[in-house]
């Protein structure tokens, strides 16, 4: 176990940025975010970010390939070949969009939302391999940050994430901030590595003041509303039932059909794949797609989910049923609680539970 | 509030209205969320407190095409909104009844939480609460002042009067204490490169998530623009220079003169964007150059940008 001081935490960053590039919760124009470190940059190690910061690894735009068509001047075609015949004249080449090569380093996720990680990893990293996502998350080193003020919004606890240790989730350093230090553990080679690089900033510390900060969290934790939630009912297996019930008509009506807690979340893996016409080809990006919008899935037959009802209820069933379904029961939520702070209506998956959960003991909801 | 429920109560019993378009009590003290009541008894749940910022006027394009008449709470500002709907032919008024909710401005819960986080309890925050916000937090408790939580929006209220009602309740407060386009006049007072630079900034924010466009009463299109898959632009793409030169500007373009400064576009932006700003320029600049205009003040009003005068101003003349 080593420590920093806290006023001393640019040092410790322009030392990781020396190497590798860094990634953190940066404030702009009043909003937080994780951002490349610049020098001078503010940073905001205690307040939720916006948006998750699911973007290192999985971005919302990025290039797949970029096609070009380069037609060959008539004066320079080989004997024989017709200059009217614009199939001969026309090329296409492709060049294929380079994958991550460089480690970086990303500071200051939660323990929920490096478990978010392990949400896209079980999509992304099976068969067929995301070849742009597995590079990135090879070459990423987690550096999470134990929950200081957790928010009445947060309930990760409900989905197994403890925000007081973040080494029993998927971090490679965790870190604690206790008074007016940062308290630094390595937690995997990868981890161990970085530590080694960044030593010369770090002091040797002593594992107490990190034990009491978590048993101050975990006691936090307690007290918040959300914490209590119950999701008997949801899981693998509940389809049917869940699909079925009429209460979705009663509940997603405000539902404004944005995208705002898909695109606030760290676990929601949809994407779109499309093309832009370029003066002389198309560039093939992806870019994040969201359930609640009228084109998701569009396919040439048709629309699978006409009605915003069929949009929202498939938002929560992903997260609750079939995700579990697929994954030995893992829930791909985290009760990072954004969508709760962002949703514009107000409506967000902790009402959706509760409102099944009312139902279920013979309420009206 | 109590008697708010009573007398909507009392519309639905005698069948007045077939249903009731109000706010929902949330989970938390402060996110109640948008909602129908189809019966006396849901109406339980009905609640109207500082928390209730959210402008009514757009659901009642669904609304108003179920049978029979829905009552919809609208605040002052919030008619504008609904008036400008029946300008454009979005609504069925016959089939609304229109209860003006008074209102004292409505609370910024990102302002608030600012200095509050753990919150398990606030008060003071209905209709005819006190001046000061009583927040209980598991990390202990804070005040404020009612009137410094207020959204961005109350601050340039447009006034006490509902533009249009069948009947009022409660008492409204003007809550206007900063001149209308005081922020315009500073992004004027910018240079080019500089209030380039402030929009970038902002803009680069954007996650493209559409709230702001999905919540703005002006944007009523059937289908929009972009959402059409056959547009070839970068769409769902969030891309800074894209939404930068597009998206908002487009959108701001095509709500001017049709957007009454309701302020739902700022409210709604996981970004704090202060989408607000674009269109607020356009109204001060329409008001300059067509004489005064506010959309929704009059449903018979003919705007300046669907109207055509000899004196009209050239593009590109500057007057």
């Amino acid at each position: 176990m080593y420590k920093i001081s806290l006023k001393d935490l640019d040092t410790l960053f322009r030392e990781i940025a020396g190497n590798n590039e860094l990634i953190l919760p940066v404030k702009k124009a009043g909003q937080i975010n994780f951002g490349a470190y610049e020098e001078g940059v503010e940073t905001d190690l205690i307040n939720k970010s916006v948006k998750s910061p699911k973007d290192a690894f999985f971005p919302q735009f990025e290039t797949l390939y970029n096609v070009k068509k380069t037609i060959t001047p008539a004066d320079e075609l080989a004997d024989g070949e017709e200059a009217a015949n614009t199939k001969i004249r026309t090329k296409l080449s492709i060049e294929m969009e380079g994958l991550k090569d460089k480690d970086f380093v990303i500071f200051g996720m939660r323990a929920c939302d490096v478990k978010g990680v392990e949400v896209l990893d079980n999509v992304f990293l099976s068969d067929p391999v995301d070849s742009f996502y597995k590079a990135r998350r090879d070459h990423g080193i987690i550096v999470a940050l134990a929950c200081k003020e957790p928010e009445e919004s947060c309930f990760c606890t409900v989905f197994g994430v403890d925000p007081a240790d973040p080494t029993k989730a998927k971090a490679d350093v965790a870190t604690w901030i206790v008074g007016e230090d940062l308290y630094w553990k390595a937690v995997t080679e990868k981890g161990e590595k970085l530590t080694e690089s960044v030593k010369s900033a770090l002091t040797d510390a002593d594992e107490a003041a990190v034990e009491s900060e978590k048993a101050n969290i975990t006691s936090i934790m307690d007290k918040l509303p959300n914490t209590k939630l119950s999701l008997e009912g949801w899981g693998a297996g509940k389809t049917d039932e869940k699909f079925n019930s009429e209460l979705w008509g009663k509940i997603y009506n405000p539902c404004l059909g944005c995208g705002t807690c898909t695109f606030v979340c760290p676990t929601c893996q949809c994407y779109d794949i499309k093309d832009y016409t370029t003066k002389d080809g198309i560039q093939r990006y992806r870019c994040w797609d969201s359930c609640m919008y009228s084109d998701f899935t569009l396919m040439a037959g048709g629309q699978n989910r006409t009605s915003q009802l069929q949009r929202f209820r498939q938002r929560f069933m992903h997260k609750l049923v079939y995700y579990p379904d697929r994954y030995d029961g893992m829930f791909s939520c985290v009760g990072c609680g954004r969508c709760v702070d962002k949703c514009p209506q107000s409506l967000n998956i902790v009402k959706v539970i509760k409102a099944f959960d009312k139902e279920e003991k013979g309420g009206a909801v | 509030m109590q008697g708010l429920i009573d007398r909507l109560t009392a519309l639905l019993n005698d069948g007045t209205v077939a249903r009731v378009l109000g706010w929902k009590k949330g989970d938390m003290p402060y996110n109640p969320e948008p909602a129908i009541f189809n019966s006396a008894e849901e109406l339980k749940d009905f609640v109207y407190d500082g928390f209730c910022g959210a402008n009514l006027s757009k659901m009642m394009i669904e609304a108003t095409k179920l049978e029979g008449k829905t009552a919809v709470c609208l605040k002052p500002c919030d008619t504008y909104s609904f008036n400008q709907l029946i300008r454009e032919h979005r609504v069925n008024r016959d089939n609304a009844y229109i209860i003006g909710v008074g209102c004292r401005g409505k609370l910024d819960i990102e302002k608030i939480k600012k200095d509050a986080k753990g919150i398990t309890e606030i008060s003071g925050t209905e209709l005819d609460g006190q001046e000061k916000v009583t927040i209980k937090t598991i990390y202990g408790d804070k005040e404020i002042n009612y009137t410094d939580a207020l959204l961005g929006r109350c601050h340039v209220c447009k006034g006490k009067e509902h533009m249009i009602a069948d009947e009022t309740w409660g008492e409204s407060k003007d809550t206007a204490d900063q001149e209308r386009f005081e922020e315009v006049q500073k992004l004027e007072a910018m240079t080019a490169e500089e209030r380039f630079e402030f929009f970038k900034n902002e803009l680069s924010k954007c996650i493209r998530c559409n709230a702001c466009r999905n919540v703005c009463p002006a944007c009523s299109c059937r289908k929009c623009v972009f959402d059409n898959t056959k547009f070839d632009a970068q769409q769902k793409a969030n891309v800074d220079s894209f939404e930068e030169k597009m998206f908002h500007i487009i959108r701001a373009f095509h709500v001017a003169g049709r957007c009454t400064d309701c302020g739902e576009c700022s409210r709604v932006c996981p970004e704090g964007i202060p989408l607000h700003l674009f269109n607020r320029k356009f109204i001060k600049d329409i008001d300059k150059y067509y004489g005064e205009f506010q959309a929704g003040k009059d449903p018979e009003a003919q705007s300046p940008l669907t109207d055509f005068t000899f004196e009209d101003i050239e593009p590109g003349e500057r007057g």
